[in-house]
């Protein structure tokens, strides 16, 4: 087990740096010069330019870029952004904390509505109640997150008046539970259809029958024996989901106005701020390595039968 | 089986334990003693973006952050809503030559430290701003003054810290010696650029530009970056402007839509643009509060001169154009009554205005065929018109493509861009196809702003590098001139002429479309439309 960690964890090394690589090269070639773009529709000579070009090291090759920033990375250092003048890490430190706290708000009522639903659908298939989970999670998945976010926000801010329709500078916790339910419902129907299925088909298989027929009792029967098989395919989504649940917040940060990590990418993205963007991914792809590493350590944990070496 | 079993119960304690601490954190720095939105008594809010950059002066020119500079800093003079001067800092700014400037300053004005406003802390600013090494964004408008070439020579750094044409006469009186005549260098004056800066500054430019000390009707509180930005009436203030309130919260939202919806809750006092989606409603939502008012703007489609498609056409071929454009339609039903048909190429609310005698501007397909015919048609028949996607652009270029598609026959497409630095990079490097979509918000209220600026051969926004002889000697003739109103009126005839040549199409003329909630009052619009914050009050 001990080897097998450390294995995944020398892995990410390549992950990491194939990725930085990446997203530094698909910034590099977006067309668009982010110090012309200081000055707008405004002319600026060029020798100015060029100063503050060379003064942010992007008049060097690509690959020397890359070098320097993995260079200063490993120091610590994000860079600085070109506009603000602001050390990236202060920037997206800034921003991290309410998406985590929102992504967390979101990845947990993902797991305790989503697989709460799929168990009560699953145990009795093709009834009425798994019918009308199956119909309530197509309208989730089938509808765009900011049509959701508009109806929710125009529903319970405007016309029930029982909540703010965008959360405050520093948000409290009860201000982030409608932007954390808009953010999960999508993974949500996911999780609840994926519970679901795989619960209706472990009902029927033989180990299920066998732990009815020893008499356990019914609690038992499910909450062990069915759960730990049912599991599985959920936690292989639950997974990828935390990083996707950081990543894909742009839409509902928007709607409800937090200044989380979706709209420093966002608007790093339209100012073509590259340590920004890198930053901030580099952040997200280590969140997703960890969250996979977690996910097949808990393989281990659900079955004994997949064995580490 | 009991291992596994207890590891689950671990991973899960981690996730709970991590929900706890990250919540637990926020939740002890709330306080609790704020009132619901965190704004203090007295004080207005309005939807103020994160700014750019650093807060100078010289380096700022969109305008979130020159909402901020403008409350923290007072140039010399201002302008009132109707493009009239008004002294503020300055006690007078004469000329008899048009070419040396004399300044005197009211005298008793300080910064916010409390140091004394002088002669010297303009011309110690105004040497710092224009020098090449400092590398402001706004270098380039102290470039009238003499001496400009020593401190920002085109290439390599700068050979002399000093313009030679700035010289203290005493501690509140100072000139301004230029290199050529400019009748009109007063009302340059008035831009946010020529702010003073206090001994302070030169110390620490990187921290003051996160801490500005101005001289202006607010002092600077807090800024928690990306989220807000707070000032403070300042009680000593002497100029003309002093504030009403007792300060201001400058907000960043996300989307336009967010601060709409803040405004219509009641936790923001004013936005600057209702968006698209709220337009059609907006007024019946905000009652007195909406705000619809015409400024000094004007939207245009520029020809590239080097393009394949306009390189030496006839002019004739451009008015024909223009003419196949329904200005009035669009105007209404596209862009929602939020602009006004242009009728010339400078807007209204600047000195020199004019109604053109000439119906180029007018939509009349059968005429627009006939010269289009006249100029020797479009080489291909077809026009592209690039834009921004990121700017809510897309809706009015089809809708023109669409008017000179059905009157004319001539093809016509729209060039997205996906946003605007890469639309700018485009116009940079000469690689505009066809039409580029331009704009421009007036820098000072003289048409000199909207001719020169865009249209002279030289001039450094000339994205269309349209370049015309008797153009050019016209403006000379402006610019020689002794007085304003000979150099307006001496515009207006290169405005005339700009009819036969078209540089450009102009399309319509901006207004805000912006409004205010029921807690403040007195929100009025300044020439280049933003709203005017010194003067709103709290009920």
């Amino acid at each position: 087990m001990g080897r097998y960690v450390a294995r995944r964890l020398l892995q990410m090394i390549p992950v990491f740096i194939g990725s930085t690589l990446l997203v530094f090269l698909m910034m590099y070639a977006l067309p668009g010069d982010p110090v012309r773009a200081l000055a707008g529709e405004q002319h600026v000579d060029a020798t100015q330019i060029a100063a503050l070009k060379a003064e942010y090291g992007l008049d060097k090759p690509i690959w020397q870029q890359y070098l320097n920033y993995l260079a200063n990375l490993f120091q610590g250092d994000f860079g600085t952004q070109i506009g603000t003048q602001r050390p990236v890490a202060e920037v997206i430190a800034d921003a991290y904390p309410i998406t985590v706290r929102l992504a967390i708000f979101a990845f947990v009522f993902t797991v305790v509505a989503g697989i709460s639903l799929g168990i009560i659908a699953g145990l009795k298939a093709e009834s009425i109640r798994d019918r009308g989970l199956l119909g309530l999670t197509l309208v989730l998945i089938s509808m765009p997150s900011f049509v959701l976010g508009f109806l929710v926000q125009n529903f319970f801010a405007f016309q029930l008046g029982i909540a703010k329709p965008s959360v405050s500078l520093e948000p409290t916790n009860g201000e982030l539970i409608m932007p954390a339910v808009v953010l999960a419902s999508l993974s949500l129907a996911y999780v609840a259809r994926l519970t679901r299925t795989s619960v209706a088909e472990n009902m029927r298989a033989d180990y299920m029958r066998t732990a009815v027929a020893k008499g356990l009792p019914r609690r038992r029967v499910i909450g062990v024996h069915l759960m730990r098989n049912s599991l599985i395919p959920v936690v292989t989504f639950l997974g990828t989901d935390i990083g996707s649940l950081m990543g894909g917040a742009i839409v509902t940060e928007g709607i409800f106005n937090i200044k989380g990590v979706g709209s420093l990418v966002f608007d790093a993205l339209g100012k073509r701020e590259g340590a920004t963007v890198v930053g901030v991914v580099t952040l997200l792809v280590v969140v997703y390595l960890v969250a996979s590493l977690l996910v097949d350590l808990l393989y281990a944990v659900l079955d004994p039968r997949i064995r580490y070496a | 089986m009991r291992g596994a079993k207890s590891a689950k119960w671990v991973a899960g304690a981690a996730v709970i334990a991590l929900a706890a601490t990250a919540c637990g954190g926020s939740d002890s720095s709330d306080g609790g003693k704020k009132n619901t939105s965190g704004q203090p008594a007295g004080y207005v809010s309005i939807d103020v973006g994160e700014p750019q950059k650093p807060l100078m002066p010289a380096d700022t020119n969109e305008s979130n952050g020159s909402y901020v500079i403008q409350s923290l800093f007072t140039q010399l003079l201002d302008f009132d809503d109707k493009g009239e001067i008004v002294l503020t800092n300055a006690e007078s700014v004469e000329t008899e030559d048009s070419k040396t400037w004399t300044v005197k300053l009211k005298a008793g004005w300080k910064f916010h430290n409390g140091e004394a406003v002088t002669a010297q802390s303009y011309i110690d600013a105004w040497n710092w701003y224009a020098n090449v090494d400092n590398k402001q964004q706004n270098a380039f408008w102290f470039s009238d003054i003499k001496g400009y070439e020593d401190v920002h020579p085109e290439k390599g750094a700068a050979k002399s810290k000093e313009m030679s044409g700035l010289k203290a006469v005493d501690d509140t009186t100072f000139t301004i010696e230029l290199s050529n005549k400019v009748p009109y260098f007063n009302y340059k004056l008035g831009y946010a650029t020529f702010a003073p800066l206090p001994k302070v500054f030169y110390d620490d430019p990187k921290a003051f530009g996160q801490k500005p000390i101005g001289n202006g009707p607010y002092t600077f509180e807090k800024w928690t970056h990306k989220k807000l930005i707070q000032v403070k009436a300042w009680d000593e203030y002497q100029g003309p402007n002093k504030a009403a309130n007792k300060g201001i919260q400058f907000k960043n939202y996300s989307t336009v839509e967010a601060a709409y919806t803040d405004l219509v809750s009641g936790n923001l006092d004013m936005i600057r643009q209702v968006g698209p989606r709220d337009l059609p409603k907006y007024k019946t939502d905000l009652g007195d509060g909406a705000i619809d008012q015409p400024y000094a703007a004007i939207q245009s489609l520029n020809p590239a001169f080097y393009s394949k498609t306009f390189k030496d056409i006839d002019p004739k071929v451009l008015q024909g154009l223009s003419m196949a454009i329904d200005r009035d339609t669009i105007t209404k039903t596209v862009l929602n009554g939020t602009r006004i048909p242009a009728t010339s190429f400078t807007p209204p609310q600047v000195k020199g205005n004019q109604t053109l005698d000439s119906d180029i501007l007018k939509f009349n397909p059968a005429k627009a065929k006939e010269l289009i015919k006249a100029g020797g048609g479009v080489p291909e028949n077809k026009i592209s018109i690039q834009y921004n996607a990121d700017g809510g652009h897309k809706e009015w270029v089809t809708a023109v493509c669409e008017s000179i598609r059905n009157s004319t026959g001539v093809d016509c497409v729209g060039d997205a861009k996906p946003d605007f630095p890469t639309d700018l990079e485009a116009r940079d490097n000469n690689e505009v196809k066809g039409f580029y979509r331009g704009g421009w918000v007036a820098d000072y209220p003289v048409n000199v702003n909207f001719l020169k600026e865009l249209y002279h051969s030289k001039a450094e926004s000339n994205n269309g590098r349209f370049a015309d002889k008797e153009i050019d000697e016209l403006m000379a003739k402006g610019d020689k001139a002794d007085s304003l109103e000979a150099s307006v009126a001496a515009y207006q005839e290169v405005e005339k002429a700009l009819v036969d040549k078209m540089p450009a199409i102009p399309l319509w003329y901006y207004a805000i479309n912006g409004g205010h909630g029921k807690n403040v009052d007195n929100v009025k619009v300044d020439f280049h439309g933003d709203l005017e914050l010194t003067g709103v009050t709290t009920k």
